[in-house]
């Protein structure tokens, strides 16, 4: 089993951040803190449950963690440490009208 | 652009199946009638929900394969994972008057409007034509005349999802040209591609680079890193290849 | 209340024998695979494992060392805190006491450290007295990469995320500190019999 076999994309886990953010976050921009790559989230690497407890997401270059996210019973965890930062547009649609 | 109205958290809400239609053996489209449906942009997909009545429960992501002008009937295609757990569900069980549970829609960096403009390539193998049907219909329901190819990789023929109408919007003269590639089996006289997606084929397909296109690219996790490396190769701006993946088997 | 959708049954599992299975927990046949990240790949000259952190003196094997120790062959049940449980699972390692033979320490916890910078913690004594091993082979053959090879921790008794993969030592430590999912809300200690999944359970 190779690594394309366990690994998705941020845009699988838009569904489950949008449980905690109100803007769509897979087309949010992230850098990283490792490499200094900025892309967005749906382009980045995702390791996430069912083949995971939590949702990491990595670096497409350089494989560091950006972010990991946990729902852990009742309350959401959410690790950022991987980014420098994390950029959103304002009014980036969630689902909009034609 | 309008400012979109207030946003909320994204809740789960019923849809219920108006429609099956048999796209190829092993593939479905499930028409869904969902009240309230926000509506979408192509590109998005929902997350589905199915609970057993010992609690057990288990998601999947589907991108919608209707166009945002039809309104709230929303489609999904399902291609069914012969062990999979949730396809052979929708494939088997789920009947015309059923409810499922959604959460959508989701997505806003694999999307695609005609008011972003193209040039645009359009790259699916298997299932991951869905998401980009969705753009397709959109652009045909808009009239748009956005210089636009799709390479679509199938095992046979008879795997082709939506072949008859992938045909009718080539034949419209509108800009749009459909390259296909049958890896595994072709039918005699067949004058398509016949292997799978490599850097030559890209090279033939894809608009040149100078042309600045949007780049398109989704299916299984493996063809997708591949092509959407080759096309950086190739000179495309790594934001311009959009990618979404669907896993090992493709959905 | 939430939606059951109509005759929705899901992969097969089932509850085996009364009192074997814990709490939210089902059996599964096959052995799913979880990660969070690459597969690591360390060519075995390169493997080491080694007993680091509040000891008296540091201990390190070579692969070829480490497969010179006694080993042990174990027949146990796992519980995936994702809910999958796995029964009559068949390993061969060393026992973790064999590994801490002669360290002098008043460390009461460990941090185990994978290759891919994975860590988890746990008391020293649920990985002594019998309780954990460092394994090896899985179902007779040589435990695959995706599934934690050559070599990961094994302490049945826990949560097998506690479990980890691709483990190159253990660290000994004077108080408690979380490991990687443990930082991100779950269980310091993860005790499947009470169902301690998350912190706060």
């Amino acid at each position: 089993m190779d690594e394309t076999q366990l690994r998705l994309d941020g845009n699988a886990a838009a569904g489950m951040l949008r449980e905690v953010f109100v803007h769509e976050m897979s087309a949010a921009r992230g850098a990283c803190a490792s490499c200094g790559a900025i892309a967005q989230m749906g382009s980045q690497h995702l390791y996430m449950y069912p083949l995971s407890p939590g949702a990491v997401l990595r670096c497409q270059y350089c494989d560091n963690i950006l972010k990991v996210f946990v729902h852990a019973g009742e309350h959401y965890r959410l690790g950022l440490q991987g980014l420098t930062w994390l950029e959103i547009r304002d009014g980036a649609e969630a689902g909009t009208n034609v | 652009m309008a400012r979109a109205a207030v946003q909320r958290r994204l809740t789960w809400r019923l849809g219920r199946v108006t429609r099956r239609i048999d796209e190829t053996a092993r593939a479905k489209s499930l028409v869904l009638n969902v009240p309230d449906w926000p509506g979408h942009r192509a590109g998005q997909h929902v997350d589905v929900r199915l609970t057993a009545p010992d609690g057990y429960q288990a998601e999947r992501s589907y991108s919608i394969a209707s166009a945002p002008e039809d309104g709230d009937q929303v489609a999904l295609t399902v291609e069914r994972i012969e062990d999979g757990e949730v396809s052979p569900y929708l494939d088997d069980e789920l009947a015309e008057g059923d409810q499922l549970e959604l959460r959508g829609p989701i997505g806003g960096y694999f999307v695609w409007s005609t008011d972003m403009g193209g040039p645009l390539l359009l790259v699916a193998g298997g299932s991951g034509i869905c998401p980009l049907m969705a753009m397709l219909r959109h652009r045909a329901a808009r009239q748009s005349h956005v210089p636009t190819r799709l390479l679509y990789s199938s095992r046979s023929l008879d795997d082709v999802i939506y072949r008859k109408e992938l045909d009718s919007l080539a034949g419209r003269a509108d800009g749009l040209e459909v390259f296909h590639t049958l890896t595994r089996s072709q039918p005699a006289g067949w004058s398509g591609y016949s292997r799978r997606i490599d850097r030559d084929m890209l090279a033939e397909v894809a608009f040149a680079p100078a042309q600045d296109p949007l780049c398109m690219v989704c299916g299984p996790t493996p063809l997708v890193e591949a092509v959407a490396t080759t096309l950086v190769e190739l000179g495309h701006a790594p934001e311009r290849v959009k990618t979404e993946r669907f896993g090992p088997t493709g959905g | 209340m939430t939606f059951i959708s109509r005759a929705f049954r899901g992969r097969p599992r089932d509850q085996g024998q009364a009192g074997r299975l814990p709490p939210g927990q089902y059996l599964v046949r096959d052995f799913p695979v979880l990660s969070a990240g690459p597969t690591p790949r360390t060519p075995l000259i390169d493997w080491t494992f080694s007993i680091t952190g509040e000891v008296d003196k540091l201990k390190n094997w070579t692969w070829d060392e480490f497969r010179k120790l006694p080993t042990q062959t174990i027949t146990r049940d796992i519980h995936c805190v994702t809910k999958w449980s796995k029964q009559d699972t068949v390993w061969e390692g060393v026992s973790v006491d064999t590994l801490l033979e002669g360290v002098d320490t008043s460390a009461e916890y460990v941090m185990a450290f994978s290759d891919g910078g994975y860590t988890t913690n746990l008391p020293l004594e649920d990985v002594t007295g019998g309780k954990a091993w460092v394994a090896f082979n899985f179902d007779g053959a040589p435990l695959e990469a995706e599934h934690g090879g050559p070599a990961r921790l094994l302490v049945p008794h826990l949560y097998f995320w506690k479990s980890a993969k691709w483990v190159r030592g253990l660290q000994l430590m004077a108080k408690d500190e979380p490991g990687f999912w443990e930082t991100y809300g779950y269980h310091m200690y993860g005790d499947p019999w009470r169902e301690q999944r998350y912190s706060g359970d």
